[in-house]
């Protein structure tokens, strides 16, 4: 069967959505079960601890409940969903080596080749498995490490086995144990000692096949006095099925250095996205979490730094737009556990179109957290009637020496700034879009070129018309 | 008929309520008239009308520019044909860059996109005129600007966008001495054949700077007395009292 063209299935502005007939090398029954564990433990050659990990792991998720405050999630149907498939059965490290009617699907996405020379590591991954991983020489000679998961735990097993699952064990949450069950994929990136990476890693996650879990596992260890950025991106098909994405992330930043971590979602709205993200910060270190959720059905995101060394900062921004048919229920997570530290949390949300934007907040500072510094601002803008933001922020505060600042505010496209702007002969849509954009702003300037653009143009595409 | 601006028996309402009750006025290029009136008058509802704000409804009337019917048009088309608006209180748009806007802003009015370099040699030399700092240019619009900036950068705005008839609500409260100076030979800079004004004050203080070729008095929705730069003297000394009790103003007295 030939590969449809993206003009051909293009579902409105979500230029994404296509999908492509690939063969598949790997597939497994539907449904969460053990034996599809030891098909992928198998089929993968892990060691035995890994397995037993993963058995473990689908236990815990086959009893534990969804929190209570963790609504729209029961109609999803675990038994419908395929949880290992790939079609790929290496990962390459040459472009030419990635299997051609895949290196198609990235071409539609723009993933092209050039993409790579801006960059000091490109990953893809389609489906279950990363399809191409490579490093720039200048870096790996360095000492950088930047290779799948999985090739990660079989190359060097000390440096993985030391963090793996050690912020995120899959007693964590539900959708962390299902992850640890059916890990496949994702990066796991060391930066030595010392050194600055100062070029981005970046990686793609494609979904391409219908009603599957996508369960990359990604773990960053920056040693210390050294800089990372790491950047992903991703997008799925338009099916009228759903799918479901749960990652786990686990990011290590020991002392002095440094860490950002930018993400740009825009999965189709078919996926549920429930991703587990969280940063432990040693002496001095500074995390940065820059993540945009413009996509999926339903996202359950709070980024989360666990200061555990003196003198830490941890910083969020967060950026969600909720689209017809979206809920994005994302937030952030700052817990303190040493003194000294200082956290920032800056969230803004767009919904439009019906969608619902829900900010979910943890501050915790427990009582060893001396004279540390929060600082918390989260805005929200609604641009019509029939669309919903929310705010939940939680603040857990044992430390008598804690300084906390919370801003909130809600705010509509107002009459009077969209008439200033008009009576300047500018037309409505292009002042909506001013107003819209000025209100993301503070965040967008945070981003890469590129991102910034592609962000600002889709946030143009999703509002289109909503302001009456 | 090419060089008026004229407003026949406006009659405007904001929630049902009539504020403006037939308002008369025509102004022609090259003229500066003043508007002055007691506080709720319906300065600033006549201002917000002529622009189009959607909160102020038109009962009846008409508005016309250069033979044009200004009501048919939506607020940015009234913008890109000439008109201006100096507000009041000119509000902030987060996150928009000034120059940004005000390049879209020039883009509009001029119905092509200027070129890059024109924009910025302009926009120097407009901002030299009003002693506005280059880091204005940075910021976003409005935002933590001092009311007399703010009331500067209407006047920079319409400095860049060159309309034909321009109504200046209030530009001249909250300006100390030297601003005041420093927006009026903005102003005064403009003035010419080809702009007509529409100055909206309550002191005379602004029009010793910008004298006006006509002075007209708002009392309860209408224009209820005309003159000269006079009247404006006048006024400052007795206020509105003699108009609102019988209309005939009180005798000028002596110089000396
Ligand atoms: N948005 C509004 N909603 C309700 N009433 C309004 C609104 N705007 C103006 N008004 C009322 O309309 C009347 C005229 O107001 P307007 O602002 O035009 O007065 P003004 O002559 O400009 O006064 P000032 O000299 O104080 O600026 C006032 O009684 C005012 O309270
Ligand atoms: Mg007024």
């Amino acid at each position: 069967m030939s590969a449809a063209s993206p003009d051909q299935v293009l579902p409105g502005a979500y230029k994404e959505g296509f999908h492509d007939d690939l063969k598949t090398v790997h597939n497994v029954p539907k449904g969460p079960t053990h034996a599809v564990i030891d098909y992928v433990c198998d089929v993968k050659g892990e060691p035995d601890w890994m397995r037993q990990f993963r058995h473990r792991s689908l236990d815990i998720f086959l009893k534990q409940d969804l929190p209570a405050w963790m609504p729209g999630l029961r109609d999803i149907d675990y038994d419908a969903i395929t949880y290992y498939m790939s079609p790929v059965n290496k990962s390459a490290n040459k472009w030419e080596d990635v299997p051609e009617e895949i290196r198609r699907t990235y071409d539609k996405l723009g993933i092209a080749k050039e993409e790579q020379k801006l960059l000091g590591g490109l990953g893809a991954q389609i489906d279950s498995e990363m399809a191409y991983h490579n490093i720039q020489d200048s870096l790996s000679k360095k000492g950088v490490i930047f290779l799948s998961c999985d090739e990660g735990m079989k190359q060097y097993p000390d440096i993985f086995k030391e963090h793996f699952a050690k912020s995120i064990p899959p007693e964590d949450n539900k959708f962390a144990a299902l992850n640890s069950a059916f890990w496949s994929g994702g990066s796991f990136v060391y930066i030595p000692k010392g050194v600055k990476c100062d070029i981005p890693l970046s990686v793609y996650f494609r979904i391409n096949a219908e009603q599957f879990g996508q369960f990359e596992r990604t773990l960053i260890v920056c040693d210390d006095d050294s800089f990372c950025h790491y950047v992903e991106g991703c997008s799925a098909p338009v099916y009228t099925t759903h799918s479901l994405h749960a990652a786990v992330v686990e990011i290590f930043v020991k002392d002095h250095a440094r860490c950002r971590y930018t993400t740009i979602q825009n999965w189709s709205t078919d996926v549920y996205n429930l991703v587990t993200k969280r940063a432990f910060l040693y002496k001095n270190a500074i995390m940065e979490w820059v993540d945009g959720n413009l996509g999926s059905k339903r996202t359950v995101k709070y980024p989360s730094c666990y200061m555990v060394g003196e003198g830490a900062h941890g910083e969020i921004l967060s950026l969600a737009s909720a689209d017809k048919g979206m809920w994005q229920d994302a937030g952030a997570k700052l817990v303190f556990y040493a003194p000294n530290c200082t956290g920032r949390i800056n969230s803004k949300s767009i919904s439009g179109h019906g969608g619902r934007a829900s900010y979910r907040g943890l501050v915790q500072v427990n009582e060893e957290a001396r004279n540390c510094r929060v600082q918390v601002n989260c805005d929200a803008l609604i641009l019509d009637p029939v669309s919903r933001s929310d705010t939940y922020p939680v603040m857990e505060i044992d430390g008598n020496l804690a300084t906390v600042e919370h801003e909130a505010s809600v705010s509509n496209v107002s009459e009077e700034q969209l008439f200033y702007l008009m009576s300047r002969g500018i037309k409505k849509e292009d002042a909506v879009s001013m107003i819209v954009n000025g209100f993301i702003e503070p965040i967008v300037k945070e981003l890469p070129m590129e991102f910034a653009v592609e962000i600002n143009r889709l946030i143009n595409l999703q509002m289109e018309g909503s302001v009456g | 008929m090419a060089d008026t601006f004229e407003i026949r028996d406006l009659h405007v309402s904001i929630e049902e309520k009539p504020i403006l009750k037939g308002v008369n006025l025509v102004v022609r290029k090259g003229e500066v008239h003043a508007l002055m009136g007691p506080n709720g008058s319906g300065k600033s509802t006549l201002a917000n009308a002529i622009l189009g704000h959607p909160k102020y409804t038109v009962t009846s009337g008409k508005i016309l520019m250069k033979g044009e019917d200004v009501l048919e048009m939506e607020t940015d088309e009234r913008a890109r044909k000439g008109l201006f608006l100096a507000f009041q209180y000119p509000c902030e748009v987060p996150g928009v860059r000034q120059s940004n806007f005000l390049r879209l802003a020039c883009n509009a009015r001029l119905g092509r996109e200027m070129d890059v370099t024109d924009f910025y040699s302009k926009l120097e030399e407009k901002m030299k005129v009003l002693d506005i700092d280059e880091k204005f240019m940075k910021r976003y619009l409005n935002e933590g600007f001092s009311g007399g900036e703010k009331k500067r950068n209407e006047i920079l705005q319409m400095m860049m966008l060159e309309p034909e008839f321009a109504v200046m609500d209030e530009t001249d409260s909250g300006l100390d001495i030297d601003a005041l100076k420093v927006v009026s030979r903005g102003v005064n800079e403009l003035r010419g054949p080809g702009l007509g004004i529409l100055i909206i004050t309550h002191y005379e203080r602004i029009l010793r700077y910008i004298n006006p070729d006509f002075v007209h008095i708002l009392v309860d929705g209408k224009i209820v007395k005309s003159g000269g730069p006079d009247l404006a003297a006048h006024l400052e000394e007795h206020g509105y009292d003699w108009i609102i009790k019988d209309g005939e103003p009180a005798p000028v007295p002596a110089k000396g």
